[in-house]
């Protein structure tokens, strides 16, 4: 029987969000990614395994190589991969424009 | 509510474009991002130098409560045009992310609305997409750690 998997225990785990954040930008190959770790081997291909479960994570074979890369659409069940940037400047700029709305000049 | 900060970042391009309408005048809008007092305010940092000239440096720290500094920038600037453009370069201090370009417009809507334009120029795909993952990814951490704090309280 399959455990269910979800996006939130795919993220429940430092080294899962880790694997995230790194294909997030380039689709790797597993020994790329665990190149980044100094856990071993096995232990990636696990997490690798879970996020492909929960599907965070889709699996692409190139030739006799297999890449990860991120799937965006189930991002979208934690945020969008965008949303936090443009949400922190639009925070930035919500405050700039109250505190020059309350700005007596001196004119 | 209406999102009023748009981002425009197409794929396999290494810049990005951040656009914003305000309800301020122009001149407003601008002197925002000349004062050191009213940038310190919005960017929540603390502004150690902001020479608004042509070859003039800029420097921002922002320190935790424990007065550990968890943020340093810096640039030097190329073009300062009152009320309309600052081109400057920033790079974070301590990180592997290179210098990257900025460009700063500002443009009069109407007497009272005003629209900045950044567009944002970085060395590869690859640091636009981690620089644009990097809230992202603070925002994972978040996440998780909201998770834990439920799934604690209910044990």
């Amino acid at each position: 029987m399959n455990l269910r998997r979800d996006v939130f225990q795919a993220i429940a785990d430092p080294t899962r969000r880790a694997i995230l954040i790194l294909v997030a930008s380039q689709s790797m190959t597993a020994g790329a990614i665990a190149a980044n770790f100094d856990t071993a081997r096995p232990t990636v291909s696990k997490h690798l395994q879970i996020l492909t479960e929960c599907e965070l994570l889709k699996q692409q074979q190139n030739g006799r190589e297999i890449h990860y890369q991120l799937n965006p659409g189930k991002m979208k069940e934690i945020a969008d991969f965008i949303e936090p940037f443009r949400k922190m400047w639009d925070d930035r700029f919500n405050k700039l424009e109250d505190i020059m709305k309350n700005f007596k000049p001196n004119y | 509510m209406e999102r009023k900060t748009k981002i425009h970042a197409e794929d396999g391009k290494h810049d990005l474009l951040i656009t914003r309408e305000f309800d301020l005048p122009l001149q407003l809008l601008f002197k925002a991002h000349a004062e050191p007092e009213i940038v310190e305010q919005w960017m929540s940092t603390n502004v150690l130098k902001l020479e608004n000239k042509k070859h003039g440096g800029w420097q921002y720290e922002t320190r935790n409560d424990q007065g550990i500094v968890v943020f340093r920038a810096n640039g030097v600037i190329h073009e300062f045009i009152p009320n309309q453009k600052i081109t400057r370069t920033f790079e974070m201090e301590n990180t592997p992310f290179d210098v990257q370009l900025e460009f700063l417009e500002f443009e009069l809507l109407s007497e009272t609305t005003s629209k900045l334009s950044t567009h944002i120029v970085f060395r590869s795909v690859e640091l636009r997409n981690q620089m644009l993952a990097l809230p992202f990814a603070q925002g994972l951490n978040m996440a998780h750690n909201k998770l834990q704090n439920i799934v604690s309280k209910l044990k």
